[in-house]
């Protein structure tokens, strides 16, 4: 049973960085209209921004949880200043081929740099050692993970539902151009949201970085699963894409404790099964 | 939206004679290869990947579906041919032949799956459908994992064409290139392929002038994917390996942007985006990563200044379809 509850925890994990990035996903989707195969490179890019912030600055785990996530997210935002606001009104697959050319960009820089093999990074002090549940052992730094990522993700949801700055944006998603008219400055709403998406995928990578090492190619197959959540959860919903991201990471873990041969496959599997019984995926609308 | 392609070109029997007399050339050119000292085998592997590239045009430039996934297809008619001639000893026609059954079995299936889904949701789902034949094969015993399938025998096409002999190995592949692309051309030029076009412009109006647009496109994915699966059974006989690059992501990416350099939805432009792409590779081979980052820069630069490619820019400026 110990067994169990380790694996159930490490899908938990797994799901707290689907969460994060379909979230992100979804968030940039809603607004701009791309589906960022960048995603998973600026993930890595939260994991490397924390790297050197306590190597060359000396600056810890805590204050990189709240940078790494504004660097990252302001280079997201160059990003979008400098080349995705060009694609408005084009097809939606040259944004997707794009910020695939930016991944690859991205990924081959730092593996040129770091080679392919991961950079350790230290859990922080407060965080390290485990705690004796009784029916398992939590490392800290992994519960912490979970509880942290749900938050994030709970927060991020109240902000675009709750808020007056998310009708805004939910507004804009539905018809800049009557938005525009009000007066508000949705291109500026447009960088600011993919900033907001991306500094959540480098959050995601900040996490990570203790558990899985930092590495250039982390991200790059990571953005496939996602993708694979993204289909389907569906884009239309926020609250979809955290519960998604959490139940697949759940099941995943599930799987390596079962039938670890299929742990790698299962989330594929389980997007051909959604796709046979409700090709809208399980929240979303028709697209 | 606008359209993935030129759409201000005109489709008339003048510009099927033009394309007519480019196919000629081509051919001319490619078969001439063997009396010039080019590399006959830089050529083989780039009229694989030409064809590869041509196949997942059909399905974009015509059918509007961008396909994510094309190395699958590529990766697993390779497999399968490279296993039918290696541990079945099948005769070099069987084993192409048990290559393109299996992509188009799995073309069907995957087909199947993921027509149901439009635009970017159908390229996300032909990426994860990739990835997880990429972890099925790297499991399957059959595909040895990270060795692969090495040291495949060529063996005598029909019984007769001796393709361990350079020259003649080159000729087989580019008749095999020659009849996928004029297959292809074919496609394209026919009701079929006009319907197809009709469904990338407008699938709305498509539907309500009583098409099943979901039938066609169907049928465009297995074509797409059989003549993928083509590509991938003439690839083993050149490079006498099938491993788990061709099924990888990476690949998927290469065969986009080799249709995106040389002009998504025109006739030649896979050929010259597969020709200039595997010469930049073979170039650029000893820079290690930097050829990933020059491939991404060219993704970008593509999308952002150069949509139409360098044939769609050509056929633009001289007002053909090419």
């Amino acid at each position: 049973m110990q067994a169990l509850y380790a694996q159930l925890l490490v899908g938990l994990i797994n799901g707290s960085f689907y969460a994060l990035l379909s979230l992100g996903l979804a968030v940039i989707f809603g607004m701009l209209n791309i589906i960022n195969f960048a995603h998973g490179a600026l993930y890595m890019m939260g994991a490397f921004a924390a790297y050197f912030l306590l190597n060359l600055g000396g600056i810890n785990y805590w204050w990189a949880l709240l940078l790494a996530p504004i660097i990252v997210g302001i280079f997201g935002m160059i990003l979008e200043r400098t080349m995705l606001k060009f694609l408005t009104g084009l097809d939606h697959l040259y944004g997707l081929l794009l910020t695939f050319g930016i991944a690859l960009i991205v990924q081959g820089v730092f593996q040129n740099y770091f080679g392919s093999s991961g950079l350790p990074y230290a859990i922080p002090d407060q965080l390290r050692g485990g705690m004796n549940l009784g029916f398992m052992f939590l490392p800290i730094y992994r519960g912490w993970v979970v509880v942290f990522s749900l938050v994030v993700c709970l927060g991020t949801w109240y902000l675009i539902e709750k808020t007056q700055l998310g009708a805004y944006l939910r507004a804009a998603t539905e018809n800049p151009t009557l938005v525009r008219a009000f007066g508000i400055n949705v291109p500026r709403m447009i960088t600011l949201t993919y900033g907001l998406g991306v500094g959540l995928a480098a959050l995601a990578g900040v996490l990570s970085a203790p558990i899985n090492q930092v590495r250039p190619l982390m991200g790059a197959d990571l953005i496939i699963v996602v993708f694979a959540v993204v289909v389907i959860g569906g884009m239309g919903s926020i609250m979809g894409s955290i519960i998604t991201g959490f139940a697949l990471g759940v099941i995943e873990g599930l799987t390596k404790y079962f039938y670890p041969e299929a742990s790698n496959t299962v989330v594929f599997v389980l997007m051909v099964l959604v796709l046979l019984v409700k090709p809208t995926g399980l929240t979303g609308r028709a697209a | 939206m606008t359209t993935l392609t030129d759409d201000t070109l005109p489709t008339t029997p003048r510009a099927m004679r033009d394309e007519m007399i480019v196919f000629v050339v081509m051919a001319l050119l490619l078969a001439s290869v063997p009396f010039t000292g080019v590399y006959p085998f830089f050529v083989m592997q780039a009229l694989c990947f030409a064809l590869l590239a041509c196949a997942f045009n059909l399905l974009i430039g015509y059918g509007g579906l961008l396909s994510f996934g094309h190395a699958m297809f590529l990766g697993t008619a390779g497999y399968c041919s490279a296993h039918a001639l290696k541990v079945w000893a099948l005769p070099p026609e069987l084993g192409i032949l048990v290559g393109v059954a299996a992509a188009f079995v799995l073309s069907i299936v995957t087909g199947y799956i993921s027509i149901r889904r439009q635009g970017i949701y159908f390229s996300m789902i032909t990426l994860a459908l990739s990835q997880l034949l990429y972890f099925i094969y790297l499991q399957a015993p059959f595909t040895h994992g990270e060795d692969g399938i090495q040291g495949i025998p060529q063996g005598h096409m029909f019984g007769i064409f001796d393709l361990s002999k350079p020259t003649v190995l080159y000729y087989v592949v580019l008749v095999g290139f020659l009849a996928g692309f004029l297959l292809i051309f074919r496609i394209i030029n026919s009701p079929f392929g006009e319907v197809l076009k009709s469904i990338r412009e407008n699938e709305q109006r498509a539907i309500s002038l009583g098409y099943r647009t979901d039938q066609y496109k169907f049928l465009a994915f297995v074509l797409s994917g059989t003549l993928a699966g083509f590509a991938g059974a003439l690839k083993v006989f050149v490079a006498q390996n099938a491993s788990l690059t061709d099924v990888h992501w990476s690949m998927s990416g290469e065969v986009v942007l080799m249709t995106l350099v040389g002009g998504l939805g025109t006739i030649f432009g896979p050929v010259v985006g597969a020709f200039v792409i595997i010469a930049m590779q073979q170039y650029l081979a000893g820079f290690g990563q930097w050829v990933t980052v020059i491939q991404g820069s060219i993704f970008v630069i593509c999308v952002l200044t150069f949509r139409r490619g360098v044939v769609g820019e050509i056929a633009h400026y001289f007002r053909r379809s090419l």
